[in-house]
């Protein structure tokens, strides 16, 4: 796969129609890195000339913030701002909801104003304008797929409907968990908590939230999020699920229905 | 006369007393610090609209919702009532509205009584949820003690209160056959039938007594109940419709900007205003976030202040479901608490919580050597995933999540502590700017499969 910066781009004094961004779970996580792999995947499938900032990227911040540590949040984040003014981005897309958030919603009070949207709404947008077909019958067919909202995606930015409505273009079967939508049940790795050991308790989140999803009998969980895949995957795993639950990111689900 | 001067004492006393009680709840709400009201009014109105007087809110769960629409339409009506308990009151008439309303009078006692019905029922159930059935979000270690006889106190009021509202209104039934001048002749669809059945047969002079019995008690409990309010968690009957107005209106996913550290961090980045005046060296440190109520804003002491307890936000936390310690309701009692403490000690003027025990005593120069550490451990608020379930759970659209994000703050940039599990997170962030601690290139990804 070739995947061109926004560097090279510039270089070229070219444009990209749309910037990647990546994060720091989809550059560096093993299990996230085949999101980020699949998504551009799709991209190049329906044609879309996109860039990314590689090395230039830097985290978001959220993971600071939410911590507590404003300082660090604005260094990062005030220095991103710098990055994408430079290159004059305008429109974005990314498949983590952490960074979606973050840059939506607290970039613009340092100065950093981006047309961003999560990648399940992109994926929506492509399936209805015809740029990306899926295969009749693929390999979901059948299968019970439960879709897990993330916290920041659903909660905090209203998003219920798109990622549904990408989930409806696989052949399979759509089952809700009773805490769905507005009552999604976090995954546990929100506000830097994927950093950190557990508070004392009685029960892992993660292992909460897997235990919904499982009495439901699904063969797919689908999530959103690269925290709440890692988290959801242990969750599984936690259980002994492993050979007969997956737990797969949205794009994941759509780059092996493609109709090439 | 003797009753209308009675009453008029009685009236001046509570309504007094309780004024003296609700200011004192709105300085401890301006304890807190100032905050700008943004955002446009219109979406501030309807908010107020849809969920404090709409209750929309209370819908996602739909028996409690029913239930308390039970009371709250009965508490919205009897207000025609009490408001001619006040004239009969001051101007010794009876049933004055009998005259100028007419034959509407029946209709709209009748329809209050119906209510009233409804209300009492929903009442007995509330009694029987709080102490009969298991209701999780009723039995959190923070419901112990106070909080638990706080909630059960208001609906025995409440039940006081209607019984005499129905004293009242069946004597009078029955009395209209004895002294059919005083009390003249009415067609309620409740006592109608509920007074003879009760009262029928009584003499008289005890009748006379029982009817004054249920005005008087049932003014005397809209007295007792005014001053109950400003100690109870009852008052979002009245906060609720304030809070809501001025809840803010940014994204829920939007954590408040700190404009005093971005400036600061523009301009060791070089991206500061060339202009802005030279930083004042031996300016003491500035405090960061909140470890007390003073460091918050009004806005969320007024949310702790319109708390009802009723624990939504706890009930659908994902770490006090799984037993963590870290229950919002109990974080935004204890910001209340705390406001209440401060405000006390303040207004005591006792010059031992003033620096050097002398001068007078404010918010300014106010230390009695707590806060609200002394209410939240740690261990809660590091449990937090913010993941806003508590403030999309709130009836009143109070947000827990912001007094925790403060709180967070504070430890992180003024005290320098918080979890050492994130000490390796900061580092990488800050040397690296990637939340993975590795040191492969971020287009990594793009050769793997």
């Amino acid at each position: 796969m070739t995947v061109k910066t926004m560097a090279e781009f510039a270089a070229e004094d070219k444009t990209p129609e749309i910037l990647f961004w990546v994060g720091c779970a989809g550059s560096f996580d093993d299990r996230a890195q085949k999101v980020t792999r699949a998504f551009a995947e799709i991209l190049n499938a329906a044609g879309i000339e996109f860039a990314i900032l590689g090395d230039e990227e830097a985290c978001t911040g959220d993971p600071a913030r939410r911590a507590g540590n404003e300082f660090l949040f604005q260094m990062v984040a005030l220095q991103n701002i710098e990055t994408l003014n430079m290159y004059g981005v305008k429109k974005m897309v990314t498949a983590c909801p952490h960074c979606f958030n973050t840059i939506k919603n607290e970039y613009p009070a340092l100065g950093g104003h981006y047309d961003i949207v999560h990648h399940t709404q992109l994926l929506q947008q492509l399936i209805d304008d015809g740029r990306i077909k899926m295969t009749e019958g693929g390999s979901f067919k059948g299968k019970r797929i439960t879709y897990h909202d993330s916290c920041y995606l659903g909660r905090a930015n209203g998003i219920y409907e798109a990622p549904r409505q990408v989930l409806e273009s696989i052949d399979g079967q759509l089952v809700e968990m009773k805490r769905s939508r507005q009552n999604g049940l976090c995954c546990g790795a929100g506000g830097a908590q994927m950093w950190k050991e557990d508070e004392p308790g009685e029960k892992r989140i993660n292992t909460e939230r897997t235990d919904e999803a499982l009495s439901l009998n699904a063969d797919v969980i689908a999530v959103n999020c690269p925290f709440c895949l890692t988290m959801m995957t242990d969750g599984v795993t936690s259980r002994e699920k492993q050979e007969e639950v997956m737990v797969y990111d949205l794009s994941e689900l759509i780059v092996r229905q493609l109709a090439h | 006369m003797l009753q209308s001067i009675v009453f008029a004492v009685v009236a001046l006393l509570a309504l007094g007393f309780a004024y003296f009680q609700f200011s004192k709840v709105r300085a401890n709400i301006l304890l807190g610090k100032d905050e700008a009201v943004t955002g446009p009014a219109t979406a501030r109105w309807k908010n107020m609209l849809l969920v404090a007087f709409g209750q929309k809110k209370m819908f996602k769960r739909l028996i409690p919702a029913v239930l308390h629409l039970m009371l709250y339409v009965a508490f919205v009506f009897t207000q025609i009532e009490l408001i001619e308990i006040f004239i009969d009151g001051i101007f010794g008439v009876h049933r004055w509205f009998l005259g100028p309303l007419g034959g509407m009078y029946n209709g709209i006692i009748s329809a209050i009584e119906l209510l009233s019905i409804l209300a009492f029922v929903a009442t007995v159930i509330f009694l029987v949820r709080r102490n009969v059935l298991f209701i999780p979000r009723f039995h959190k270690p923070e419901m112990q003690g106070w909080p638990k006889l706080d909630a059960n106190l208001i609906l025995v009021f409440e039940l006081i209160l209607l019984a005499c509202i129905f004293t009242m209104n069946g004597t009078d039934v029955v009395l209209q056959d004895l002294d059919p001048d005083h009390y003249r002749a009415t067609n309620f669809a409740v006592s109608g039938f509920l007074g003879p059945v009760l009262f029928g047969g009584m003499d008289a002079s005890t009748l006379h007594i029982l009817e004054r019995v249920g005005w008087w008690g049932h003014i005397t409990m809209v007295f007792v109940f005014l001053n109950y309010l400003p100690k109870s968690k009852h008052l979002h009957i009245l906060l609720a419709f304030p809070n809501t107005y001025f809840a803010r209106l940014k994204p829920r996913g939007e954590m408040l900007n700190m404009p005093e550290v971005m400036n600061e961090v523009k301009s060791m980045m070089g991206l500061g205003d060339p202009n802005a005046p030279e930083p004042d060296m031996n300016a003491p440190l500035p405090e960061f976030g909140a470890d007390d109520v003073t460091e918050m804003s009004w806005i969320d002491i007024l949310g702790a202040y319109s708390c009802t307890e009723c624990g939504r936000c706890t009930s659908v936390c994902p770490a006090n479901i799984t037993g963590k310690k870290l229950s919002p309701r109990k974080i935004v009692m204890n910001v209340r608490d705390r406001a209440e403490e401060i405000g006390n000690k303040i207004r005591s003027g006792n010059t031992e919580y003033a620096p050097n025990n002398e001068g007078v005593l404010s918010v300014d120069n106010f230390d009695d050597g707590r806060n609200l550490w002394d209410y939240i451990t740690r261990e809660e608020i590091h449990a937090c995933t913010t993941c806003n379930a508590c403030v999309e759970a709130c009836p009143i659209l109070i947000n827990p999540l912001e007094m925790i994000n403060k709180l967070r703050r504070h430890e992180i940039l003024t005290e320098a502590k918080g979890p050492s599990d994130w000490m390796p997170l900061f580092n990488s962030i800050e040397n690296q700017q990637r939340a993975w601690s590795v040191s492969n290139s971020r287009t990594a990804w793009i050769e793997q499969d």
